[in-house]
């Protein structure tokens, strides 16, 4: 019995090589995309391959990458949720509404003309566009940058991310009202101009 | 008659939640006349995709990789768990 376990165990252990080896570097840039922290990343790629080797769930039922993406995706949670109880929340909605009233005179119309952000249409101006939009992503506070790729990782769930995140919802779609107009403003400056 | 303000708290709201048939009629009546706001809308469903493509970006840039350091040490904590 005792050599099972033993075979079992050096089975999981050869399986850890590989599995670092093959997919140690995507995990790395998936946790990269989402959390936008090198050191957070790292961390959160390490938790992941620790729990992977603890674990025997994988049963070959699914392929490894998707099972340790599975594990990942709950270590990234975790981490957002932590640093989000950090963070006050209603310190990212100091005026506590959405009246954003830089962007609106008196009458409640706009203050400034929408333009016409002339949408990419080559594949290089797409690349060039996703390039800006990440800049004017960098400039909102992480937290609001956050919810966006919360919202990636659980697939448009917002009554989950609320529940996650312990925000209500009306915080929630004001956050993201925010963060949008901030964003567009930063694109229609900098994409229009490149 | 709603302003742009409240026509565009809407639109982001839309992105996150269904609005209800009258809310919905009422700001399509202003889109239809008021032409910033129908831009806005417009902008901001291109941002929704673009936001997600941002991080297929990341994940797929083969020039990153996870650093030499921290591989060196998940191996040595695969070491240590085998014994």
């Amino acid at each position: 019995m005792a050599k099972i376990i033993k075979n079992i165990k050096s089975n999981t252990e050869h399986h850890a090589h590989d599995w670092l080896t093959e997919h140690g570097d995507y995990l790395y840039r998936f946790a990269l995309a989402r959390l936008r922290d090198q050191h957070q990343a790292q961390d959160v790629v390490q938790e992941t391959f620790m729990a992977a080797i603890k674990s025997d769930t994988f049963a070959g039922q699914s392929s490894p990458r998707t099972w340790l993406t599975g594990i990942l995706k709950h270590k990234i949670i975790d981490l957002m949720r932590k640093s989000h109880q950090e963070t006050n929340v209603s310190a990212l909605l100091s005026d506590e509404d959405a009246n954003m009233d830089e962007f609106f005179d008196q009458a409640g119309h706009w203050a400034e003309a929408v333009k016409d952000l002339n949408m990419p249409e080559s594949a290089l101006e797409q690349k060039q566009f996703l390039t800006i939009l990440q800049t004017c992503v960098d400039k909102i506070p992480n937290k609001l940058a956050t919810l966006f790729m919360m919202r990636d990782i659980h697939e448009t769930d917002n009554a989950e991310i609320c529940k996650e995140l312990n925000i209500s919802p009306t915080n929630a779609w004001v956050m993201l009202y925010r963060a949008r107009m901030h964003i567009r403003k930063c694109l229609e400056i900098n994409w229009i101009d490149r | 008659m709603m302003d742009c303000r409240k026509a565009s708290q809407l639109i982001s709201q839309s992105l996150d939640q269904k609005l209800s048939m009258r809310v919905r009629f009422t700001l399509q009546f202003h889109l239809l006349l008021c032409k910033y706001c129908s831009r806005f809308s417009q902008q901001l469903n291109v941002l929704n995709v673009a936001i997600r493509n941002i991080g297929r970006l990341v994940e797929n840039d083969k020039n990153i990789t996870l650093p030499k350091d921290t591989k060196e040490s998940i191996i040595k904590a695969f070491e240590s768990e085998k014994r």
